[in-house]
């Protein structure tokens, strides 16, 4: 698979390693956070922890769009599928996602009509080829995905398609970011820029983390060569006392972003006064909301959504993984009360989240 | 969900629409998101849910690995992969 | 067998992940029905019942076909139905003797439609040579079933003096596959129509016999054979390291994928690991007779793609683990939930 296996060349990866040795300081302890999901899921998934110095240490940040979504709001979104007119889609990582009375999937072994698509699109399809059913979209996902979601709205509006709408979680990274930079518990060195976010909205909006907050920030691309790239790059701020941003996934990420996804989000799409993330708490000017435009295609307006608070379990420490305060096996439910089978929280079940990472690919064997 | 593959455009794209193949799998994918940089056969892009994001720059892929395959060897080249950006491409890191 | 890991069931309704073939299933299995009905030749779990009949040792199996569609690039649920139950007999050693076939139909099933599938059937078991020598058949009102259940049962007899098993495994034994895996579930998936991908792939459903004979001529040896359906190869290998009590290490590189698999995967997020097969085998053979082993595979018919595709350790026990060459590794899990419904 070209443009895949390039960056998964063993030659190369171990020569990333070796230099990654050379630069790690032995009278120094390096804390690199992935903000990325994605990224926690490729180092784990290729077992890049194993080649880095012992003294580089990875701490996984909570850029995982369904890991960071508050029970109350998949308990809003299942309960719209009791409605016997609806048909509930959302993407495979929401299926098993437990809500209070259970997940997706347990509720559509109880007979709601929930079904799994890959793309917002195929929802839309599934709109407009069951007329008599009212078709609802489970929307989640960074600033990578809700262009996307724009763009199928936008079709909806045109078409004027009246049975279809988007329950909407989008949320926005940066001021995620700041709320981990923000918070007091929190030592991170340098960060791994999400790379799929930033082919949206460029690297500009990370400047803050090196102007205000003296880290570097390294975009980083998926592939196993990009992770050890990037962390080179990082290592090498680091040494240096810099604190720049930097491009390494320069084949695909445009420093300015990309000008017509960003319109379209903000043709559709207007942000939220406030936001609830699980672990990280109420968040200002984190999510977005669909805009009055759009209305008749916004599931909130056309239906009735309870807007639940609910906590999570008492002794879940998903919010402390999520910060990077704990380690995933660290927290106390990791493995025993909590695993994949029975997840107490998201971040078991989402194949971005940093427990199920950790459990599926790494943590029974004997080191690391 | 940040998965995205790249995929290359196989057939001539439509005004929204492009047929992508990634490993011998094929999908139409829309492709409003890359329309202000053209789209063409043989282009290749990067698919998330359904979309094109972005495309893949050749050149950028081709520089990077040169620059990875070079690391190590030489200690300007050290100089480089820190402080690289790419100055006639997408990325630029020159702040 | 060693039953440090043996799973409760507990489970409060029946899920689909419970016929996914993971850990669910596992489960169900384990948890529930083997503890219930418990008996030497069920708790040995292995593809099929060996049982001692008067001196002589019978291979006895059984399979369900609830596949979805009914029809599909590369074959039918009739076909699947022969092809299944033939190969769980032969993977336990056995030369298989005949069939049974039965079918729950539902009301409406178009007549036309059933003589197709039954007549793929009768030219899967033709072509395989063993006869289906009785069966029944059932009706369901119509929204009771879902056209068309296929349950086969077979017999065979197992030949003499071999020995297979977890327990005959043994550390620095080599790990064969018989050709490319993943295509049967990936063909399903694309299919049915909901993921809008095309691709031109397959499914591998065939009978394993030439393959099976031509290894146990050479290697009579053989220590373990399974054939990985639901759940991929990552349960069936998870089976055999937890029921061993040893580890089976795979080799990413060596592994055998079709392109077009592999593509449908990456942009689905699937693991090839646990995606369904219906034509493919595993065999874990002594490392002197390894290379012997995969000539034979690669020197029979369909045989042409088999690899040496890792080895058995120590440990860790109880997991199987992927390496890369790079120094990289990874557990390979049990599928978890069902992400592929209805593939079988």
């Amino acid at each position: 698979m070209k443009y895949v296996d390039e960056f998964r060349d063993s030659r190369l990866i171990r020569k990333a390693a070796l230099e990654l040795q050379r630069l790690s300081s032995p009278d120094r302890h390096y804390r690199i956070m992935e903000v990325c999901g994605g990224h926690t899921h490729a180092i784990y998934r290729y077992g890049l922890h194993r080649l880095l110095p012992e003294n580089v240490e990875l701490i996984h940040g909570p850029g995982c769009p369904v890991c960071v979504l508050p029970m109350g709001r998949v308990d809003d979104g299942l309960s719209i599928a009791a409605d016997p007119r609806v048909i509930l889609t959302a993407f495979g990582d929401m299926m098993r996602v437990p809500g209070e009375r259970g997940s997706a999937l347990e509720q559509r072994a109880r007979g709601a009509d929930i079904r799994m698509v890959y793309s917002p699109l195929d929802a839309l399809q599934l709109a407009r080829r069951n007329p008599d059913r009212e078709v609802v979209f489970f929307a989640i996902g960074f600033e990578t995905t809700t262009p996307s979601t724009a763009l199928t709205l936008m079709q909806a509006r045109r078409e004027e398609i009246p049975n279809f709408s988007v329950f909407c979680n989008h949320i926005v990274i940066v001021p995620a970011l700041l709320a981990i930079l923000d918070s007091p518990d929190m030592r991170v060195d340098a960060f791994i820029g999400p790379g799929h976010v930033s082919t949206v909205i460029g690297c500009e909006p990370y400047q803050f983390i090196a102007a205000d907050f003296h880290r570097p920030v390294v975009v980083s691309g998926f592939e196993p060569l990009d992770l050890m790239q990037a962390m080179v790059m990082a290592l090498g701020q680091l040494n240096r006392g810099e604190a720049r941003v930097e491009n390494q996934y320069g084949r695909v990420v445009p420093w300015a972003g990309n000008p017509a996804a960003l319109q379209v989000m903000d043709e559709v799409f207007e942000l939220r006064e406030f936001f609830e993330w699980r672990g990280l708490g109420s968040i200002p000017h984190s999510a977005m909301r669909i805009r009055s435009e759009f209305a008749a295609w916004d599931a909130e307006r056309k239906f009735e959504v309870a807007g639940l608070q609910v906590t999570d379990p008492k002794a879940a420490q998903c919010g402390e993984v999520l910060r990077g305060v704990l380690k995933p096996h660290q927290c106390r439910l990791f493995g025993k009360e909590c695993t994949p089978e029975q997840p107490m929280g998201a971040l078991m079940v989402s194949a971005e989240g940093a427990c199920a990472a950790h459990y599926h690919y790494s943590h029974r064997m004997a080191s690391r | 969900m940040c998965l995205a593959i790249p995929g290359r455009i196989v057939l001539p794209p439509s005004e929204h629409f492009a047929e992508v193949e990634v490993s011998g799998v094929r999908r139409q994918i829309n492709i409003d998101l890359i329309a202000h940089e053209g789209a063409a056969v043989g282009d290749w892009v990067l698919i998330h849910v359904g979309f094109a994001l972005n495309k893949i720059s050749p050149e950028e892929a081709r520089k990077q690995i040169e620059l990875l395959t070079l690391l190590g060897e030489a200690a300007e080249v050290e100089r480089e992969v820190s402080g690289y950006g790419f100055s006639s491409g997408k990325g630029n890191d020159q702040a | 067998m060693p039953d440090a890991s043996r799973p409760t069931f507990g489970d409060l309704q029946i899920e689909m992940a419970h016929g996914a073939g993971g850990s669910a299933s596992r489960r169900l299995l384990e948890g529930l029905l083997v503890p219930l009905l418990s008996n030497p030749a069920l708790n040995a779990l292995g593809d099929s019942a060996i049982l001692d009949v008067n001196g002589q040792r019978l291979a006895f199996t059984c399979d369900s076909f609830v596949v979805k569609p009914l029809t599909f690039p590369g074959g039918s649920i009739g076909r699947l139905a022969v092809h299944g139950t033939l190969n769980d007999l032969l993977v336990s050693g056995a030369l298989p003797v005949a069939l049974l076939a039965s079918f729950i139909l539902e009301a409406g099933f178009p007549g036309e439609a059933l003589r197709r599938h039954v007549e793929a059937l009768a030219e899967a078991a033709r072509g395989a040579g063993v006869p289906v020598v009785g069966g029944d058949t059932k009706v369901v009102e119509n929204g009771k079933g879902d056209g068309l259940y296929i349950t086969t049962s077979g017999i065979g007899i197992v030949r003499p003096g071999l020995r297979l098993g977890p327990d005959q495994v043994r550390p620095g034994d080599r790990v064969l596959l018989s050709g490319p895996f993943g295509d049967h579930g990936i063909t399903i998936l694309l299919a049915r129509g909901e993921v809008d991908l095309e691709a031109d792939l397959e499914s591998d459903s065939r009978p394993l016999t030439p393959l099976v004979s031509a290894l146990l001529e050479a290697v009579p040896e053989v220590r373990w054979m399974r054939d990985p359906t639901r759940g991929g190869l990552a349960s069936a290998l998870n089976e055999l390291s937890q029921q061993s009590s040893l580890a089976v290490i795979l080799e990413e590189k060596a592994l055998p994928v079709r392109a077009p698999v592999r593509g449908a995967c990456e942009l689905l997020g699937l693991d090839p690991l646990q995606i369904a097969n219906e034509g493919q085998f595993l065999a874990v053979v002594p490392p002197q007779q390894a290379e012997l082993a995969l000539d034979a595979l690669r020197g029979a018919p369909g045989g042409e793609e088999a690899a040496m595709i890792g080895e058995i350790r120590e440990s860790p026990a109880g997991l199987v683990i992927a390496e890369t060459d790079y120094g990289g590794s990874r557990i390979v899990d049990m599928l978890i939930g069902d992400p592929l419904p209805r593939i079988c």
